[in-house]
């Protein structure tokens, strides 16, 4: 009798350990957030939440910082996945970094969540690749210091196809007189995939929005304009009742497969996928993405980078880290070797394309364009892919795509 | 060492009245001062966690939590030193762990339910303003960067900036630039007379006051005012919005429109222009109204509402009949080998569900999927993508997921059942169907009803499967917001709720707790009704 009532007070007591940790836990958080709370320790620290893979090429410049200023900087090392979110939900509270990595397109969600402060490039603007700089700036406010450029390109296969192809259907012709059933794979699925289809909207002159001086303008729809249903027409002939290039079956794993395997000569897809390629033994050449038309075929420009939180007690730290250290072309470069993104800085850019794999996806990245960070693009997103999909798989090209014009107006409109 | 003793008194040694209350008191005593000193550790191990989290609490200004967490501390601490309190000593640490991980998160839902907490409302009224002011701070267009350097005069802060010509002009909050004697470093004013320059350091501790620091270019507002937003350069900027704190209203400078805080959680226009953040705001039951009346959701809602049942009922009934099988089976004991069968029965059960359901979405791909390509000769069969289907591979899915637990929860009631009911029926003349309609199914019942009412709800919001395997798809093309043929309500959910770049906690709070009182409902009916089989037994 004795004896449980021993144990059982011992589980009792464990419990109510747990339970008061948890409590203090749940609104301490993690060690280094609690710095940013704690009033005395305020003054002299800077949180900076990074993408746990580039925590260690941030380790010097965020070293070399605390030493010259004296002002220490605690990189928390997030999942890519969760980063967006935690940020938001958590600054409002206080307890948010002051400084955190991510991408431009988030702009619209994190401006209209009001937990972002602007901050200014000043002079060192022009430093920039210009697209970095369009990419960085919503509503005519700049919010986000870039480091990388990131856009797709075709990777070839250059032991099946030697020479780059000169338009799409020269890519096509090439990869059958290697022999190959499909030369050309890009990620879709059953919801589609406009990211990666983009480039080709784009050759038929049907961007999704209009710009003014401000950016994007969510007013002015272009989506569902005669480019867009010329592209819809090609994109249905490409389709399952036509050559079949385009399948709504490959997905990412499938695509990334059939090229590694030798199926397919070129794919289409980001330079994250470099690195398995080369491992897989394939001599990659990076080539711009053939054109359906006579017009280039400019893939959306991903801009990365860093953004301050709008309830930092440290802005002006957090500021001076971000323009004059982050901004210099060694820490760029150091980002650069951890994630082999074309730097956003455009000294950097130049040095990192020495590498053909980089100057190959920068020659692409010359003619992209920003993707559109406005909250408007949630839903043309919810509606694009599911009606390139329909089509690919036969639907009639025109009305599919008008429908969906009309349903992302009405879902603008609200 | 105390139930030895015990064993041994009550082993029947003999001993006497007096020995025996002697040797009572000094086993109690013993006992009891192992059971304090243990007691004591213990508790001032929690005491030890306590005080460090309310001094971490308390120096986050968290009061309130700082404040319940000494409430549970000093209630701990009563009823384990009280000597009476048995039943508390029992109870006290599950009670907390209920509070915690299950009234406090129905309570958090319910309160997130009746507040218009989404995208745009995320923080407070002062955070929207602040946002708002400083996104409508615009940098004047081709203008320069100043060198500055930040100095103070008794508790004032004043920008020292040197200008083109490389002169020193000096302003505060108040005073607008005006020249003034300083020295000149490196052509960047550094040290002005009667004012104290602020080193680095010194900058970083007064943030906040040189954030807000906006010192005007001139006499004229329109000039712009100069900001430091690292304290090295400064920028001229104008702002096009201001705010007015009686009025409550925002105006924006260059349109002359006037915002108003309509208590709808963001400032609006009076021709309902929204400026973005708002914040957050209690809105009552909103939520529960536009959960049934939106009109983006009755449409899809009904269909939904309608599979979901669908899926739930055939999945739980499938998973039983087939797991019942498959025991019955598995019971005979003229069956060889009925462990190996067994642990195979159990794989299914074995890998996260999520990932079986991943696995399975790669095999039934149209078109390089295992199943089509290998089992079906290449047919191309749109297991996923085709409405009907996909309906048929879900639940496909779900009953290869799902029976396994209802094979060990049948196979362990079966076995319960004394052989005997089966030998006296068949010596009674009944056939073996009459024998298991009759005796066996209704036994088994009696013990697996509760199981299979619990298996309803959690079917009912099955979210990884479907997540996983179709993602809702098919989509219906025709639905006004990103539903599919195989969405069930809580994937709905999730889609209206949390995809896209609008997320809407409140209404998704107030959906899980309708969902929540739809299971709750049934499953009452449910329970009430399987008392009836009880009185089998």
């Amino acid at each position: 009798m004795r004896v449980t009532k021993k144990s059982l007070l011992s589980v009792g007591a464990v419990a109510a350990i747990v339970t008061l940790g948890l409590t203090s836990c749940s609104s301490g958080e993690s060690g280094a957030e609690k710095e940013t709370t704690s009033p005395e320790a305020a003054a002299s620290s800077l949180t900076v939440w990074v993408d746990a893979e580039r925590v260690d090429a941030l380790q010097g410049a965020a070293d070399s910082y605390s030493e010259e200023k004296g002002i220490e900087v605690n990189l928390v090392g997030k999942d890519t996945a969760d980063i967006k979110d935690d940020f938001i939900q958590q600054v409002p509270t206080g307890k948010g970094p002051d400084v955190v990595m991510g991408a431009h397109d988030w702009l619209g969600e994190l401006s209209t969540n009001g937990v972002v402060a602007p901050i200014e490039l000043g002079d060192s603007a022009a430093d920039y690749l210009p697209v970095a700089v369009d990419a960085a700036t919503y509503e005519g406010t700049t919010y986000l210091l870039p480091y990388a450029v990131e856009n797709i390109a075709v990777l070839r296969n250059t032991e099946l196809v030697p020479e780059p192809a000169a338009d799409f259907d020269d890519m096509i012709a090439k990869g059958q007189a290697a022999g190959l059933d499909q030369p050309f794979v890009v990620e879709q699925g059953a919801e589609g995939n406009p990211y990666h289809l983009y480039p080709f909207q784009t050759a038929f002159g049907a961007p999704v929005f209009g710009s003014n001086d401000e950016g994007y303008d969510p007013a002015d729809l272009q989506i569902g304009n005669a480019g867009g249903d010329d592209f819809a027409a090609w994109l249905g002939s490409q389709g399952k009742n036509g050559t079949g290039v385009f399948n709504t079956d490959i997905d990412g794993d499938i695509a990334k497969q059939s090229f590694l395997d030798g199926k397919a000569a070129f794919w289409l897809t980001g330079p994250w996928n470099v690195g398995a390629a080369t491992d897989a033994g394939i001599d990659v050449a990076i080539d711009t993405v053939p054109s359906p038309t006579d017009a280039a075929a400019a893939p959306f420009a991903g801009v990365k980078g860093f953004f301050v939180s709008a309830e930092s007690k440290n802005k002006v730290a957090a500021n001076d880290f971000l323009v004059n250290y982050i901004g210099t072309e060694d820490v760029q470069m150091d980002l650069f070797a951890s994630g082999n993104v074309l730097p956003a800085l455009a000294a950097a850019a130049e040095e990192a394309s020495k590498d053909p794999i980089i100057a190959g996806f920068a020659a692409v990245g010359a003619e992209s364009v920003p993707m559109p960070a406005i909250p408007a693009m949630g839903a043309v997103w919810e509606n694009w892919g599911i009606a390139e999909a329909t089509v690919i798989n036969g639907a009639d090209p025109k009305a599919t795509w008008q429908k969906m014009a009309a349903d992302v107006q009405s879902l603008i409109d609200g | 060492m105390s139930i030895k003793t015990d064993d041994d008194a009550v082993s029947g040694v003999k001993l006497t009245k007096r020995q025996r209350r002697a040797s009572h008191i000094a086993d109690a005593a013993a006992g009891g001062v192992k059971v304090l000193l243990l007691k004591l550790l213990l508790l001032g191990v929690v005491d030890a966690v306590a005080i460090y989290g309310v001094v971490i609490l308390a120096t986050a200004g968290q009061w309130l939590v700082a404040a319940i967490v000494v409430g549970v501390a000093a209630i701990v601490n009563w009823i384990y030193f009280s000597r009476r309190k048995l039943p508390a000593k029992y109870l006290a640490p599950g009670v907390i762990f209920l509070i915690l991980f299950q009234v406090f998160v129905l309570v958090y839902t319910g309160y997130i339910a009746f507040t218009n907490y989404g995208t745009g409302h995320n923080g407070s009224k002062d955070q929207a303003v602040s946002s708002l002011m400083s996104s409508s701070l615009e940098r004047v267009e081709d203008s320069r960067a100043y060198p500055v350097t930040v100095v103070d005069q008794a508790g004032t802060l004043g920008l020292l900036v040197t200008d083109a010509d490389g002169e020193a002009m000096l302003g505060t909050a108040d005073t607008p630039l005006a020249p003034v004697n300083a020295t000149i470093e490196d052509g960047r004013a550094v040290a002005a007379d009667g004012w104290s320059t602020l080193q680095f350091a010194d900058v970083i501790a007064r943030t906040d006051a040189i954030s807000e620091l906006s010192v005007p270019f001139s006499d004229d507002p329109n000039d712009g005012a100069l900001r430091t937003p690292d304290g090295a350069s400064a920028y001229l900027y104008t702002s096009s919005l201001t705010y007015d704190e009686q009025a409550g209203s925002m105006t924006n400078l260059d349109t002359g429109t006037v915002y108003q805080d309509n208590g709808t959680g963001a400032f609006t226009s009076e021709a309902g222009e929204v400026l973005m953040p708002g914040w957050q705001i209690p809105i009552g039951a909103d939520n529960f109204v536009r959960a049934v009346t939106d009109q983006r959701l009755t449409g899809p809602l009904v269909y939904v509402t309608l599979w979901t049942f669908a899926f739930a009922l055939i999945s739980v009934a499938s998973t039983f009949f087939l797991g019942l099988l498959l025991a019955m089976v598995f019971n005979d004991a003229r069956m060889r080998g009925r462990k190996y069968y067994r642990v195979l029965m159990i794989l299914p059960y074995a890998v996260p569900s999520f990932l079986s359901a991943l696995i399975w979405a790669g095999m039934m791909n149209e078109s390089f999927g295992f199943i089509n390509q290998v089992l079906f000769g290449g047919a191309s069969i749109p297991w996923l993508t085709d409405p009907v289907l996909a309906k048929f591979s879900v639940l496909l899915v779900n009953l290869w997921l799902g029976f396994p637990y209802m094979f060990l929860v049948c196979t362990g009631a079966l076995q319960s059942i004394p052989d005997e009911l089966q030998e006296a029926a068949r010596v009674d003349g009944a056939s073996p169907w009459s024998v298991f309609r009759l005796i066996k199914l209704p036994l088994l019942l009696v013990s697996v009803a509760p199981l299979l009412i619990a298996s309803f709800a959690f079917n009912f919001n099955n979210f990884n499967v479907i997540y996983m395997l179709t993602d809702g798809g098919p989509r219906d093309a025709s639905a006004p917001i990103p539903v599919g043929h195989t969405d069930i309500l809580i994937s709905m959910v999730y889609k209206v709720a949390f995809t896209g770049q609008t997320r809407d906690y409140g209404l998704a709070s107030a959906y899980s707790i309708i969902i929540f009182i739809i299971v709750a409902i049934i499953s009452v009916i449910a329970f009430r009704r399987t008392k009836s089989l009880e009185e089998l037994s």
